[in-house]
């Protein structure tokens, strides 16, 4: 089903000490969607939130909130409420006066704010820790805090700026998960900033990879990792291979010394492309009748499956496999039709104004 | 970025009256003579009091060297300690200087007279009395006995710091506890001992009521010379003005020397 | 290594002796019946006694109590205004103000009095007024203005900004952020400075010797005292403030520990919790 744009970025330029950090940037959001701006330090994801925000007023363009210009609204008439990166909670506060914060400004009723507050406490696990002081608290349970204290105010979106950052792996999962229940269960539109692209893919409706102020591809977290439309894409979702190649004909693509029949079509003849090869996607098979060699030149046990480096004429190919070979070993590879992913050469660096 | 430079205003104007401008008229004063006109005799006029100002730069040094040798063990001793002991010994340091001075010096005017307690000391074996009062030893131990914790808290401050593991590491390597000390504990704590120099050199150098209380008025330091400008007998605001100039020159030209031994300290810990 | 720590208690307890030993003597001779310094010859309180009738010292009493109250009060207001003030400015303009107000810091304590002495006789020739309570104040308030503020930069430093941020995010317009989110997270820095402006103030003697005209502080009457005649008032006005400054800092460690104490059981409680 579509649904309506809640927030739209038009034509956005912002840059600090005369370095441009978004340039003409455009950028759609749908209501109620789980969307993840990713994509390295310094790319303007960020700086993108802060706008949507109102903590960072934009040199030019526009911010369009449900069809209406809040460009110079400031942040604390905006229906938008954030969780900060290290949560900025306030520790001279409880962690019920916390989350009461906001209604309490409001001049919300003292039974109404006990109401929504337990309510809240109770939506995020935080039950029974009302009168905890916030330093006296894990990480995880500051984090629930910051969420509880946005929420309730109940924004129509709620903007989250690397809240996982600062926990460990395990916590991390957690709360992965969590924040997509909670996601689901208020039906609000979640903008999230990270530079975790597993995290981008486990939470995310809707994935905005962005690399110097601009976007490089937008999609679902499936198209996103099996279709990147560039070699900084595939690059940056998860570890890949990328080696230049050319695109003889549709379905046919050589690469490596070699040629291969592939799912893709529509390219000019003879077009010079990029192909990614997932390491995952590489199959380990006898040298003799694969159609690829290489030597390996090392083996790493990671857990799942071995990591192994196969310098194949020249190219270094990272492959994964629950086989290991001996570093010095002669193996074969293959690679499967589908398994091939082939990009336009210099992907996408123009402008890019698409809908999510 | 919360910002609000406007309320500072009142304390910038605060400053340039309070502050500012007096520090100016005492540069103009030193350059003036009683009619107004401009003059560099109360300058050149300081050659006289030669003899002070060179008693009161090494009177404040040697208090200085005492404050240091006696501190340095003391704040390491305490930096040792458990957390507990050393709050309760850090407070021992500093409860004595919460009393006012005057009165710890006014102490000291009992116990060192002539017929005093620690000369009735010597008394018991038949020794003494000495003359201890009213003498430079007199103002050196006021000094000490007055800036102690000075050196002590800042060399303190910078040995808490210092990890037991650093010290162990380097006895792992083979040094001796004297090698401890000289190659580790020393080079770690320069910025406490540059602090507390400072903060033990300047109050020493410009006193006048330690030098007048103990050391009678055969002992004169500079903060005498200055103060006798403007309340005593010689009253020369003109002449005191640019003593008090010189005394600033000297404070500010000592702490550049520990300010430089810091910063090229830290230099060599960079590389 | 337990000879180098008998060594080293053996150190402090000397080194201890020397700072103590003459107070507690100070302390022991308030309480003589003759006026000997040195002889003990019998125990009085006739001192007290004559120290809570001695007039000039009670009304020093009341005049240090007073400045040092609106001194601090005044320059923590001051003081707090202006570390906000600085923190907002330019590195070039902070940079000014910061080395001018180290100067009262770092300045010799007779050089600040007597260039503040020399401002109140030169204004002496605009203005009709007498030196007195009034020029001692403003001394006083000059000088412990650069202790609020160092002792608030600080927290300015360490405040993450993102909380004022958050502030607005919660519907906080500017003002109102300042005050529920900025102010009490300066707050331990502003108690601290006022604390200092408060104990710098009535143990200040120089500054107050060259400012205060023909008021008269509590350590300017010690002085008068040590210079005219010899009187064990002095040892049981020590004594008294000895006693007092003793209390405040048992309290003070008091309070420490029961904080600590309280902040660490809370940590075990939440950890047994998670």
């Amino acid at each position: 089903m579509e649904k309506d744009f809640i927030v739209q970025l038009d034509r956005i330029s912002v840059s600090f000490d005369q370095e441009e950090v978004l340039n003409n940037f455009s950028l759609d959001i749908r209501d109620e969607e789980f969307v993840t701006l990713l994509g390295p330090s310094g790319c303007g994801k960020t700086t993108t939130l802060r706008v949507i925000g109102g903590f960072l007023m934009p040199d030019s363009g526009r911010v369009l909130f449900n069809g209406r210009d809040i460009t110079s609204i400031p942040p604390y008439r905006r229906e938008v409420n954030t969780v900060f990166q290290k949560y900025a909670l306030f520790t001279h506060l409880n962690v019920y006066d916390n989350v009461a914060f906001g209604l309490r400004i409001k001049k919300k009723p003292e039974s109404e704010i006990k109401k929504e507050v337990t309510e809240m406490l109770n939506l995020v696990g935080l039950s029974g820790f009302e009168t905890r002081k916030t330093s006296a608290m894990s990480g995880g349970q500051q984090q629930r805090v910051a969420i509880a204290r946005a929420l309730v105010n109940h924004p129509k979106i709620l903007l989250l700026d690397e809240p996982l950052g600062a926990l460990d792996l395990k916590l991390r999962k957690e709360m992965q998960v969590e924040l997509k229940r909670i996601q689901q269960s208020l039906n609000i539109t979640f903008v999230y900033v990270t530079h975790d692209q597993e995290e981008a893919l486990t939470m995310s409706d809707t994935v905005v990879v962005m690399n110097n102020g601009i976007i490089q591809q937008i999609g679902s977290p499936i198209d996103i990792y099996n279709e990147p439309k560039n070699a900084f894409v595939a690059d940056f979702i998860g570890e890949s291979n990328i080696l230049p190649g050319i695109m003889h004909r549709d379905f046919t693509v050589s690469f490596a010394g070699k040629e291969f029949i592939c799912v893709d079509k529509g390219f000019k003849p003879d077009e010079y492309i990029d192909v990614v090869v997932r390491p995952e996607d590489i199959k380990i098979g006898d040298y003799k009748t694969a159609q690829l060699s290489g030597v390996v030149k090392s083996t790493v046990f990671k857990g799942v499956h071995y990591e192994m480096v196969i310098d194949q004429g020249g190219f270094e190919w990272l492959v994964q496999s629950t086989l290991s070979e001996e570093p010095g070993t002669l193996v074969g590879m293959n690679i499967g039709p589908d398994d091939i992913h082939i990009m336009h050469r210099n992907g996408l660096d123009g402008e890019v104004d698409e809908v999510v | 970025m919360f910002k609000a430079k406007a309320v500072s205003v009142p304390y910038l104007i605060w400053m340039a009256i309070f502050i500012i401008a007096p520090l100016v008229l005492v540069g103009i004063f030193a350059l003036t003579d009683a009619e107004g006109s401009f003059t560099i005799e109360n300058l050149s006029g300081i050659g006289r009091f030669t003899p002070v100002f060179a008693r009161s730069i090494w009177l404040a040094a040697i208090a200085t060297a005492i404050c240091l040798l006696i501190a340095f063990p003391m704040a390491f001793a305490i930096s040792r300690m458990s957390e507990r002991r050393q709050n309760l010994f850090l407070m021992l340091v500093m409860l004595p200087m919460w009393m006012n001075f005057l009165l710890r010096t006014y102490a000291w005017m009992s116990l060192l007279e002539n017929n005093g307690l620690i000369n009735r000391f010597f008394g018991l074996f038949g020794i003494g009395p000495f003359q201890m009062i009213n003498t430079q030893g007199a103002v050196v131990l006021g000094m000490v006995y007055n800036y102690l914790p000075f050196m002590i808290l800042p060399l303190y401050s910078v040995m808490t710091k210092i990890d037991n593991s650093v010290i162990e590491a380097a006895q792992d390597l083979g040094a001796s506890n004297g090698k401890v000390f000289s190659k580790v504990i020393i080079p770690l704590a320069v910025p406490g001992i540059t602090t507390g120099i400072t903060m033990v050199f300047v109050p020493s150098i410009s006193t006048f009521i330690i030098s007048r209380m103990l050391g009678g008025g055969g002992n004169l330091l500079i903060g005498d010379l200055i103060e006798m400008q403007f309340l005593g007998n010689s009253y020369n605001p003109h002449l005191g003005s640019a003593m008090a100039l010189v005394l600033m020159v000297i404070v500010l030209f000592t702490m550049s020397i520990t300010s430089s031994i810091d910063s090229e300290e830290l230099e060599d810990m960079l590389i | 290594m337990t000879r180098s720590t008998k060594s080293s208690r053996a150190y402090l307890y000397v080194v201890f002796t020397f700072l103590y030993l003459p107070i507690f003597v100070l302390i022991f001779f308030s309480f003589n019946k003759s006026k000997s310094r040195n002889l003990f010859t019998g125990f009085t309180l006739d001192w007290y006694r004559q120290l809570f009738q001695n007039e000039m010292i009670l009304r020093a009493l009341v005049v240090t109590l007073a400045v040092a109250a609106i001194a601090s009060v005044c320059a923590t207001i001051l003081g707090t205004a202006a570390a906000i003030g600085i923190q907002g400015m330019k590195r070039w303009s902070r940079f000014t103000v910061m080395n001018f107000t180290y100067i009262p810091v770092i300045n010799p304590e007779v050089v600040t009095g007597v260039s503040m002495l020399l401002l109140f006789t030169s204004l002496r020739y605009f203005l009709n007024f007498n030196m007195g309570f009034g020029t001692l104040l403003i001394a006083h308030i000059t000088f412990n203005v650069p202790y609020v503020i160092l002792s608030v930069n600080p927290k300015f430093r360490q405040l993450d900004n993102s909380l004022y941020e958050a502030a607005l995010d919660l519907g906080c317009n500017p003002t109102q952020a300042f005050f529920k989110v900025i102010l009490p997270q300066i707050m331990p820095g502003i108690t601290t400075g006022f604390l200092m402006a408060l104990t710098y103030s009535i143990d200040d003697f120089v500054i107050s010797y060259f400012t205060s005209g023909t008021s008269q502080t509590l350590s300017i009457a010690v002085y008068s005292m040590t210079r005219r005649k010899v009187s064990p008032e002095i040892n049981a006005l020590s004594t008294l403030i000895f006693a007092a400054v003793l209390t405040i800092l048992l309290i003070m460690n008091f309070k420490d520990i029961r904080s600590e104490n309280s902040k660490s059981g809370l940590k075990k409680k939440g950890a047994e919790r998670i």
